[in-house]
């Protein structure tokens, strides 16, 4: 019996946009949540910003907002609610800091809301540093030394007393923002400064580095009973000293003793009841590697990202146990939904190796700082099963899609063995390649160990990948074959490494009746039958996949979440999968994320949890014979996969392969568009420089640039001369020599983007959507608006028109992205996706047309017009909303943060409401967006663009903002009557800009690019400085200008009197 | 080499040898423990038995000579899917390899364990024979359909003679059926003086000590082959205060009238449930038993039901109603496994107190 059955309604705060630190993992926590206390017959009021979401469907609760997650808002609801409980533990930090503040606020108070689970009182012990290290030392549970330094003058006073190198960690900050190790005084101070800057208490804990000891999670349960449990602990194969969250980490622990897997575990039970925590828990442990001596790093009072990976390593589903926790249930009075037999109130023992590898996004931010430490920088991640380290791990290392399909890393056979050493010593995001190159150079294990303090029992396994690499290599005879397959290795490889062709390696395995089974994921390593279709593959003998006979449709998932790829894709899949069951069919879900709502087993008739690789797909598909593949929904992970797949005589359901080309081919394309009579900025193909020039000569300056393979704007450039283009093609061609470079004319204007659900006739277009920032802003950068705003009703016409034409062209049965340019009065088409886009889920909600669904109903055959549809725009909704993307910018030094082609954003919010400007305003505070009311702006703008921001800064001027320019702008602004004060250019003496920015006086940058070295690398330091200190910075005056008029609606205009004429 | 495994049912599986080599027929049981394969490979328990571990690599972090829970393995076979050939760890002396070899121990690795203990879990614990010679299937199925399980195993366990770990408190006669070090520990942890006695020991021999309590250990083997001890037992109930684990606990209940049965296929593992019906609260166990107290079996005893197995069911621990004695069917000592019944070992003491200062069987709160 729950023990608070009083509670009839329930809030529940999720956690926002996706950003590096809090990903999808927050959907998977919360969506349980929900469901889970819809099951017990709550009313689930839910909150949260991020429309991209599974828990934000209408579904999930009973009440959903899509709102700024902030005191006030939240109290807004909490008083026309009135839920008697608030769940905030399974919303991330994000939630928890919301529930602090809330409390703290009076509202729960007045309102009587309970909060639920763990209580406040526990949270902040976990939280506060200095109270959660009184507590351990209450404990006796050994800490590393550290200490609560609020000033600089108490950060030189530690240093002193400890010594180099120590840890710097601020205070109530995501993923870890703002923190470090430091070896050097200068890297101290400056990480100091910065982390009490970011800290919202300004208190950060400087602590004695233990770099290279063992790091080991457990994730721990306890209910209001103080029945308490281990759910799964886990290894990190990186040593202490990297983020967890950009850890490659390993499930079970590998190479502790049982006396020390019990230490930890009995430990952490210690400190979970010491804690009072009612619900989930994660907490961070270091092992000496050389005695028994351990430290507790940190305690996560919540569902965290480790759950994550925990629920769907070992099936336990930690967030739907922890809501029932909250509830008042005791674990034994839960079943294990898994085995559906036995109780929640136990230990899940696994039979298989768990890896997990971050996605770092590095490959979109090359300028970035590539090194690990202790602000997390992936921005997903990737998650593989197996009965072997080395299955686990190659399958692993093939899921994450950068190319490769094994540890050999192309780019570093080059590199001389002596800066391998060098690279080595520090982690960065490919040092495990680095070092399998070391080893491949006959590194020992040794001395490998001694700079990496990478575990030898790790170091070995890459060792015996190397040697069985080898072996294959001097001859591949059926055993070796088999224990190439029983290691993971995939038929490419192998294929490569005795210069075969795949297909012969297939071949050949089938002769043999070498193929994987299908192996479940129980919780109990068999001990009771399980009811679960959750499987991964492996080359064992026995498949346990259950036969059926109904009839099955496999959707494709779209991966780890990186920057273009997010969150949105896995909410498409996952309502196909739903789609699917509805209709009858039985869905089948590959995906390999652990984050995700897609890879909850409740979520698909049959999980595989599998590389999104062709022959791990292939596999799946010999085995389930589904009567096709859905790849829309998965992003360009899908898509890319389409064609393989097709090309192995598998029927791809929805738009076909050949169309989908038609629309991803560039002269295909244009074919098209030319049949259709559709206009598209004019641009050509070259493949080198002379080409190129002329090309960009016949198109005129500036000119878009690009190589020919494209995932969410990468390399993509707006190029202005001559010289620029020799740069750009000296880079771009160097990254793909075979690939033309595609250089478009650059057509300014309102970009405006569509997307339509088509069976090949009907064409139905739930909305059209509006970019704030014109074109060359990537669109998912862009805050774009529904409806449009200000579109002609003739413009808008052509945009329908273009699209059904489109649609129909291409066949598109399911769902089209198409982006188009206004330009000049004419509608030109810039790019069509014959997939699911990164609105879907936006234009879903605001709309309320199910567009998965609705889409789905058309690739599995059914008319459009059957089911009340017409071709055509479907009228718009009385409300605005906007789509805000969100940036992850405090993270990753070293990025520029301007906005242009590239993406760089890793997340969104929506904001909704009467107006624009509220609706703006609503989704830009959800963004994390600090509007000023009054105070300096620094205005840096290019020459360019100096006529354009003249109204806008002499608005903000009149809004009693004072402007603060350098003596260029300043005196074109003087000019202009508009008043600003001088200040020096970064490297013309103090105070400069910066000292502006880092004094606090700024509370707004506007800054627009300007070309040429010196001066551009004045304006990143001044955006970075911005990013550093919090302060919003605005690189294109569509978003300044679209600011500018929000402030204005905030704001009640003094205007004095005039005076009398007489 | 190559190694086979071959189950009574004739499922046989080819795999690696690995540890010792030649020919060993045992009772083929499953373990889901990740951890703490030297201790299972220790536990005098798993006498006569064929061990695997469901998890499937093994033998990571080597092998030592402080993680035993006896001087030798007592296993006749050890199953893994993979034995580390690198293993890494400070304390690691010896391969899981060369441990098994030196223990004369015949392993084999390379096989579904998966597939392995989905068999046992279907069709409940089977005899079975690992071999590295290349004797034929059929003759191989022949002589173990005649192989009998042993019936003797606690006696090929307990100690020879009685030896004593000396220390100032309460002095505790520990009845040795199979005894793991753990038990030892915990009790020396607490300060016992403790005599441990060899299983068949009168209770002229084991009163001789002066025993303040008597602890009944775990051990191999089904319980009514023990009918000797039983009836030491019941007359030992009553005058000193006693406190069973495991094998311990069976022997109790038989001593108290209940009866024992065999499990399908056993609890082995450090994940098992079991509630205190006392406090209401559960607690991870370590266990590893193939034969169970019958619940219907309590109800014309002076038992009472004091722990359950959350998820079959299972008797998991019984109180004298009366009489101080008490015991558990799992392994409060842990290694492997979960300390969390530790507390067990401090409630025995605390009843050896009440019924030495106050007035006698006192039955356990």
């Amino acid at each position: 019996m729950p023990k608070h059955d009083d509670i009839t309604s329930i809030l529940v705060i999720g956690s926002g946009p996706i950003v590096i630190g809090q990903a999808a993992e927050f959907d998977y926590a919360g969506t349980q949540a929900c469901q889970s206390l819809k099951d017990e017959g709550i009313r689930v009021v839910l909150v949260n910003s991020n429309p991209a979401t599974i828990m934000t469907d209408p579904d999930i609760a009973d009440r959903v907002y899509v709102e700024p997650l902030n005191v006030e808002f939240l109290s807004q609801i909490i008083r026309k609610e009135r839920p008697d409980g608030l769940l905030a533990t399974l919303g991330g930090q994000t939630g928890l800091n919301l529930a602090v503040a809330l409390a703290e606020s009076g509202v729960l108070d007045e309102q009587r809301v309970r909060l639920l689970g763990t209580s406040l009182e526990s949270i902040k012990m976990a939280e506060d540093r200095e109270k959660f290290r009184d507590l351990m030392n209450q404990l006796g549970e050994p800490i590393p030394d550290s200490a609560i330094v609020t000033t600089m003058e108490e950060a030189r006073e530690f240093l002193q007393r400890i010594g180099l190198p120590i840890i710097i960690r601020p205070a109530y900050t995501l993923g870890g923002t703002g923190g470090g190790i430091a070896t050097t005084q200068e890297e101290f101070f400056s990480l100091v400064e910065l982390g009490l800057t970011l800290s919202p208490i300004t208190q950060v804990l400087v602590e004695r580095s233990i770099a290279g000891c063992k790091e080991l999670e457990y994730e721990v349960m306890r209910d209001h009973a103080d029945n308490c449990i281990v759910i799964c602990n886990m290894e990190n194969i990186d040593p202490v000293g990297v983020h967890t969250g950009d850890s490659i980490v390993v499930a079970p622990s590998q190479t502790l003793t049982d006396q020390e897997y019990q230490m930890l575990r009995a430990a952490s039970l210690r400190i979970i009841r010491a804690l009072g925590i009612e619900g989930g828990c994660n907490i961070q442990f270091a092992l000496d590697p050389f005695s028994k001596q351990y430290y507790v790093i940190e305690v996560n009072p919540r569902v965290s990202r480790s759950s994550a990976v925990a629920s769907k390593a070992t099936g336990y589903p930690i967030a739907k146990m922890a809501s029932k926790i909250a509830l008042g249930y005791t674990l034994d009075e839960l079943i294990n939904p898994i085995t559906g037999q036995t109780y929640a109130c136990f230990e899940p023992a696994l039979d298989y190796i768990v890896t997990k590898i971050p996605r770092w996004p590095f490959d979109k931010f090359a300028s970035a700082e590539r090194h690990l430490g202790t602000q997390m920088k992936a921005t997903g991640e990737v998650m593989a099963l197996g009965r072997s380290f080395e299955e686990s791990f190659m399958k692993a290392v093939r899921s994450l899609e950068i190319g490769l399909d094994c540890l050999t890393l192309p780019s570093v056979k080059e590199v001389s063995t002596e800066t391998l050493w060098q690279r080595v010593q520090k982690p960065d995001d490919e040092r495990l390649f680095v070092v399998y190159e070391l080893l491949e150079r006959d590194a020992t294990i040794e001395e490998l160990y001694e700079v990496t303090r990478i575990d030898p029992f790790f170091l070995y396994k890459f060792r015996q990948i190397l040697e069985l690499s080898r072996n294959v290599q001097t001859g591949l005879t059926d055993e070796m074959l088999y224990q190439a397959k029983r290691n993971g290795f995939p038929d490419r490889y192998i294929a490569r490494l005795v210069g075969q062709s795949e297909t012969a390696i297939r071949e050949r395995r089938e002769a043999l009746a070498l193929r994987p089974v299908y192996k479940m994921v129980d919780t109990c390593a068999a001990e009771f039958s399980a009811q679960t279709p959750y499987y991964y593959s492996t080359y064992e003998r026995e498949d346990e996949v259950k036969e059926s006979t109904a009839q099955k449709v496999l959707v494709l998932g779209s991966g780890p979440i990186r920057i273009g790829q997010g969150i949105e894709f896995d909410y498409c899949s996952v309502h196909a999968s739903l789609a699917l069951t509805d209709h009858g069919y039985e869905s089948i879900v590959i995906n390999n994320n652990p984050e995700t709502v897609s890879t909850d087993f409740n979520m698909s008739s049959r999980l595989y949890f599998e590389p999104l690789f062709v022959e791990d797909v292939m596999h799946v598909i010999e085995r389930e014979k589904p009567l096709g593949v859905i790849v829309q929904f998965g992003g360009q992970t899908a898509i890319n996969l389409a064609q393989p797949l097709a090309s192995r005589g598998v029927t791809i359901l929805g738009t076909s392969v050949q169309d989908i080309d038609r629309a991803e081919n560039r002269e295909k394309f244009d074919d098209l568009l030319t049949e259709l009579d559709i206009l598209r900025p004019a641009g050509h193909a070259v493949t080198n420089l002379e080409e190129a020039i002329a090309a960009a000569n016949d198109l005129q300056f500036p000119v878009l640039v690009r190589p020919s393979y494209v995932l969410g704007g990468r390399a993509m450039q707006i190029v202005y001369s001559q010289n620029e283009l020799q740069d750009y093609m000296k880079e771009a061609v160097q990254a793909s020599a075979e690939h033309p470079v595609l250089i478009d004319r650059y057509l300014t204007g309102t970009e405006v983007e569509v997307d339509a659900i088509s069976d090949g006739d009907t064409v139905v277009i739930p909305g059209i959507m509006e970019h704030v920032e014109r074109a060359g802003v990537h669109s998912g950068d862009s805050i774009a608006v529904y409806p449009a705003q200000s579109l002609s009703s003739e413009i808008q016409q052509k945009i329908v028109d273009d699209t059904i034409q489109i649609a129909r062209g291409l066949h598109v049965i399911g769902l089209v992205n198409i982006q188009f340019v206004v330009h000049a009065g004419n509608v030109y088409v810039l790019e069509v996706n014959p997939r699911s886009s990164r609105t879907i889920p936006f234009l879903s909600k605001v709309t309320g047309i199910k567009m998965v669904d609705v889409a789905m109903k058309a690739v599995m055959g059914q008319r459009l017009r059957d089911l009340g549809y017409k071709t055509g725009l479907v009228p718009a909704t009385d409300l605005v909303s906007v789509k805000v993307p969100v940036f992850s910018f405090a993270k990753l030094r070293e990025v520029d943060v301007f906005l242009g082609p590239e993406m760089k954003s890793t997340g969104e919010v929506m904001g909704t409401d009467t107006t624009f400007s509220k609706a703006l305003y609503k989704g830009m505070l959800a963004a994390g967006f600090r509007f000023p009311d009054r105070g300096a702006i620094i205005a840096t703008i290019a020459d360019k663009d100096k006529l354009e921001a003249l109204p806008i800064l002499r608005g903000l001027a009149t809004l009693g903002f004072q402007i603060y320019a350098t003596e260029g702008t300043a005196s074109f602004l003087e000019r202009y009557g508009i008043v600003a004060h001088v200040v020096n250019k970064i490297s013309s003496g103090e105070p400069s800009l910066l000292d502006l920015i880092r004094g606090g006086v700024a509370t707004m940058v506007i800054n627009t690019l300007t070309r040429g070295r010196k001066p551009e690398r004045d304006g990143f330091r001044i955006r970075r400085e911005a990013v550093e200190h919090a302060i919003p910075c605005l690189t294109s005056l569509d978003t300044a200008k679209a600011v500018f008029d929000v402030l204005t609606a905030l704001r009640f205009s003094t205007t004095p009197l005039r005076a009398a004429s007489h | 080499m190559e190694a086979r495994l071959l189950l009574e049912d004739g499922t046989l599986f080819a795999g690696v040898s690995f540890g010792a080599s030649g020919e060993s027929f045992g009772e083929v049981v499953f373990n889901t423990g990740m951890v703490g394969y030297q201790e299972v490979l220790t536990d005098p328990s798993y006498y006569g038995q064929i061990v695997t571990m469901t998890y499937p690599l093994v033998g990571n972090y080597g092998c030592n000579m402080d993680d035993i829970e006896s001087t030798k393995s007592h296993v006749r076979g050890f199953i893994v899917r993979e034995a580390a050939q690198y293993p890494s760890h400070y304390r690691s002396q010896l391969s899981l390899d060369d441990y098994l070899k030196q223990e004369n121990v015949i392993g084999i690795s390379g096989i579904d364990t998966r597939q392995l203990t989905r068999t046992l879990r279907v069709h409940g614990t089977m005899r079975g024979v690992i071999t590295t010679l290349d004797t034929p299937v059929d003759e191989l199925l022949d002589r173990l359909l005649h192989f009998n399980l042993p019936k003797d195993q606690v006696a090929q366990v307990t100690t020879k003679s009685a030896y004593r770990v000396p220390a100032d408190g309460r002095r505790i006669v520990l009845l040795d059926f199979g005894t793991k070090m753990g038990t030892l520990r915990s009790l020396r942890e607490r300060g016992c003086d403790i005599v441990v006695l060899p299983a068949f020991s009168t209770v002229q021999e084991i009163m001789a000590w002066g025993p303040k309590g008597i602890m009944l250990s775990n051990g191999p083997g089904d319980p009514e082959d023990l009918a000797s001890v039983v009836s030491v037992i019941q007359e030992l109930l009553g005058h000193v205060p006693i406190f069973g684990i495991c094998m311990g606990h069976q022997l109790l209940s038989l001593a108290c009238g209940a009866t024992t049965e065999k499990l399908q296929f056993g609890h082995r593992g450090a994940n098992h449930p079991v509630k205190d019906l006392t406090t209401n609260r559960v607690y991870i166990t370590s266990q590893n038993h193939g034969f169970v107290v019958r619940a219907d079996s309590l109800a014309n005893t002076d038992l009472e039901l004091t722990h359950v197995n959350q998820n079959d069911g299972s008797v998991e621990g019984v109180s004298h109603k009366v009489k101080s004695a008490f015991s558990v069917q799992y392994h409060p000592e842990a290694r492997p496994g979960p300390d969390d019944s530790d507390y067990l070992f401090d409630d025995f003491l605390t009843m050896i107190d009440a019924f030495w200062e106050g007035g006698k069987n006192i039955a356990k709160a």
